[in-house]
Order: C-alpha cells, then sequence, then structure tokens
C-alpha cells in the first residue's frame, strides 16, 4: 500500500512540477534573463576597470570562460529537468508523511487531508524559510558564502517543519481544554512566536549589488513564489484524489451503516 | 449529490508502521538524493567534479529558492 501510495505522490509530483515548468517558463524565465543581462554589464564595468589596471604594469586577465551549458538548455531542458525532479521528490515524501498520517494522527479524509498536509508543507517549506533566505535571481549573492547560506537555508527549513509538527502536536494537547477553535489559533500563535524568534536571531544576508533593480528583484520572487503555489496546489489536491481512489480500493473496511 | 469529499464511505485506518518503514527508509533517501542534486551539488559541495550540473539546472536552483551562487 505505502509503495502504491508512494508512486501516486510521484506521479502528482511530476504533474505538479510540469506545470509549474509552464509558469516558470513564461513568468520567471524573462527575470532571469534579465538579471543575467544586468550580472554580464556589471561584470564588463569591472573588467573595463581592471583593463587599466593592467596597462599600469597589473596582473594578466583570463580568458573568458566557455559556456558549458547554453542558455537555451538552462531556461529549457535544465529548468524542466530540475522542476520536475523537484516535484517528484517531494511528491514521494508528501505521499510517505500522508501514508503516516492518514487514519494515524488524523482522522481526515484523503482529500482533505492531502489538501492540509499540502498547505501546511507549502507553509513550513516553503514561505516560511523563504521569508528569512528568499529566492535570489543570478548577480544577487555572494560565492564567498554559498556554503555558509545553503547549510542555514536547510538549518531554517528543518526547524521550521519541527516547529510546524510540534504546534500541531500542542494543538492536540490543548484542544482537550481549549476546544478546537481556540485551540487552533493558540497553536498557530505559538508558530508564529517560535519562527519569529528563531528568524530574529540567525544572521541574515543583503547580497543585492548597487544598482540592481528593485522591480526586477521583486518581479523574480514572486515568480518563485507563484511556482511553489502552483507546486503545492497541484501536488495536494490531485494527491488526494489519487489516494483516496486506491485506499478505497485496498485498505480500508466500510463503515457499518 | 452526496459530499464524498468529506464524508467518504470509508473509515481511514492507519497503515501498519511495519509496512511504512522501509518504504519511508527507501522513498526518502531517494527524495533527499534527488533534492540534494537540483539543490546544491556543485554549489555547496561537491560529488562531482566540474560545474555541468550546477549550469543545467542553473535557472531551476535559482527559481525554486535555493541558494544557487
Amino acid at each position: 500500500m505505502v509503495g502504491k501510495l508512494l508512486v501516486r505522490g510521484m506521479i502528482a509530483g511530476v504533474v505538479a512540477g510540469l506545470l509549474t515548468f509552464g509558469f516558470a517558463r513564461v513568468v520567471g524565465e524573462p527575470q532571469v534573463d534579465h538579471a543575467i543581462a544586468f550580472e554580464e554589464q556589471a561584470s564588463k564595468a569591472r573588467e573595463a576597470h581592471e583593463h587599466v589596471d593592467q596597462a599600469q604594469g597589473g596582473h594578466v586577465h583570463e580568458a573568458e570562460e566557455a559556456e558549458l551549458v547554453s542558455r537555451e538548455t538552462q531556461a529549457g531542458f535544465g529548468l524542466l529537468t530540475s522542476v520536475v525532479v523537484y516535484g517528484a521528490a517531494f511528491g514521494g515524501l508528501f505521499a510517505l508523511a500522508f501514508a503516516f498520517i492518514y487514519g494515524r494522527t488524523s482522522k481526515l479524509p484523503a482529500r482533505p487531508l492531502a489538501a492540509w498536509l499540502a498547505l501546511a508543507a507549502f507553509m513550513a517549506l516553503v514561505v516560511v524559510p523563504s521569508i528569512k533566505y528568499p529566492a535570489t535571481p543570478p548577480a544577487v549573492g555572494d560565492p564567498e558564502t554559498i556554503g555558509y547560506r545553503t547549510a542555514l537555508f536547510f538549518l531554517m527549513i528543518a526547524i521550521s517543519l519541527v516547529t510546524m509538527v510540534f504546534a500541531l502536536k500542542m494543538r492536540k494537547v490543548m484542544m482537550r481544554q481549549l476546544g478546537q477553535w481556540n485551540a487552533s489559533i493558540a497553536a498557530g500563535l505559538l508558530f508564529v512566536v517560535i519562527i519569529a524568534a528563531v528568524q530574529l536571531a540567525l544572521p541574515s544576508f543583503d547580497n543585492v549589488p548597487d544598482g540592481f533593480p528593485a522591480a526586477l528583484l521583486w518581479k523574480f520572487r514572486v515568480a518563485a513564489m507563484g511556482m511553489q503555489v502552483i507546486m503545492w496546489t497541484t501536488l495536494g489536491l490531485l494527491f488526494g484524489v489519487l489516494a483516496e481512489n486506491k485506499l478505497r480500493d485496498l485498505h480500508s473496511q466500510p463503515v457499518a451503516r | 449529490m452526496i459530499d464524498t469529499a468529506l464524508n467518504p464511505a470509508i473509515e481511514p485506518t492507519p497503515i501498519p508502521l511495519g509496512e511504512w518503514l522501509p518504504w519511508a527508509v527507501f522513498g526518502g533517501l531517494l527524495a533527499l538524493l534527488a533534492l540534494y542534486f537540483v539543490g546544491s551539488e556543485q554549489g555547496a559541495t561537491s560529488l562531482f567534479q566540474g560545474m555541468y550540473v550546477h549550469e543545467f539546472v542553473h535557472d531551476g536552483r535559482h527559481l525554486l529558492g535555493f541558494p544557487c551562487h
């Protein structure tokens, strides 16, 4: 059963990835192109500066790096591959989480459970981490700190995920005394307070180069967020249907009526 | 029409943990490996030499929110 759900999660993830690719291609790629154009202009300006130094007896300038992968491939097959693999991987993880929770920690039916789980995952894996460490276009970000930034990015995701699970557990505990509505508000508040404290404590980075257009940064980040909205909405709604069909066939007993 | 999404004819029953665990280990590792290649290989750390993986998934990495470079 778990294997069958896992496959369905990956199928839902691939479909979600394909839709996300369509959106990324139309809305995201123009922003990437603009950012690369800015990056190239900036490095040309820097090179012109270095040539002046060279004429005064400086170092010999390196030959221009050969292009390993063309822009067309990066924006086409490369983007398609990365988004679809990302979708399939999260689809699989999503299905495993669903298979654990279904009937055990939640008695919700398959479709609503998948929808709620997708919303929770979207909050914990996307919204919270990107408030602290938002997606960055080319030209933004210091290559010297890539390892540090990557580690902090994954740490933020891990903390956010653990906090989400903790808040949902606390909701159940508080429900006995506060009732469902108030326990849900209290759990939400708990999540927000912990996340706010963590985000204030973790270091921030401001690597946006001087002169980088603010509107371009905004458009890029809206495109990146839009991709995730499409990804998780599709995953949650589609997996719910696929899982319900499978669960009805195999694993559940009819309710005595 | 009866709303079957919220009132299904079936009662959710948990899948035994013994059945879940091996799949979770297998699927979880596979998924994390895939995410590593999309998100971080030849960026923060490298298993393979060169920059081909980095350059190939470059746009996806930026747009999916991973720190790229």
